[in-house]
């Protein structure tokens, strides 16, 4: 599964994108899978309000089912227009 | 409907006359054009746009799919740049073509909500102190529930 971060989020990690091998299958245990990697890692989770989530590009949440998905994005709260 | 995310900039002028020729039946035509402004201290020097290629375009699709079922609407226009910009550049605009000027400038206010807060681009501010993500405000998530 590819796993993609945008803005600070990105930042924090340290890259744009990977991909992952996971068994999650929800949202919210691929961030605990995330989180429990590196301290980076466990810094840009520390708080999901902060944070939206796409799963294969469509805005949901962090009780989400992964199953079938090919790409999750965690990013901050957008600020277009 | 015509949706462009892109890194050049764009003219006005030419995009509102190229969407609006040849319209007979379309009695009015609203365009919005969002510029980089500068902080309150005065000392922007860039903005950094990040997007999400891929799911900006179908976001942007999606919300003006929304606009044109609840209002009559003509055809819709939406540019938004990324990339780095500086203070008084053009960042985007909203065209909206309707019969009546109501539907058209309705449309417009509603598109420029939900590209706000819900389509996928993020805003980084370049000053002499420092880079900093722009903050996504309440008030944005507000704007959406008179919808």
């Amino acid at each position: 599964m590819d796993v993609l971060y945008f803005a600070w989020v990105r930042e924090r990690i340290g890259l744009p994108r990977e991909t992952v091998e996971t068994g999650a299958t929800t949202v919210s245990e691929l961030v605990a899978e995330l989180r429990a990697r590196e301290d980076r890692y466990a810094a840009a989770f520390a708080d999901l309000s902060a944070l939206r989530v796409a799963v294969d590009q469509e805005l949901t949440d962090f009780d989400a089912p992964l199953a079938g998905a090919r790409e999750v994005a965690f990013f901050p709260p957008m600020t277009g227009g | 409907m015509r949706i462009a995310v892109q890194e050049a900039d764009f003219d006005i002028g030419a995009e509102v006359a190229a969407f609006a020729h040849g319209r007979r039946d379309m009695g009015a035509i609203v365009t919005f054009t969002g510029v980089v402004r500068d902080l309150a201290t005065g000392d922007l020097t860039a903005m950094e746009i990040e997007h999400y290629p891929g799911m900006t375009e179908k976001a942007i699709a999606g919300i003006a799919a929304k606009a044109a079922e609840r209002w009559s609407l003509g055809d819709v226009l939406v540019i938004h740049r990324h990339g780095r910009l500086a203070p008084g550049d053009r960042i985007m605009m909203v065209a909206t073509a309707a019969p009546h000027r109501k539907d058209a400038f309705e449309a417009a206010e509603y598109l420029m909500d939900y590209l706000k807060s819900r389509a996928p681009f993020w805003k980084k501010e370049l000053s002499a102190a420092g880079a900093d993500w722009v903050v996504a405000k309440d008030e944005d998530e507000d704007a959406l529930d008179r919808w």
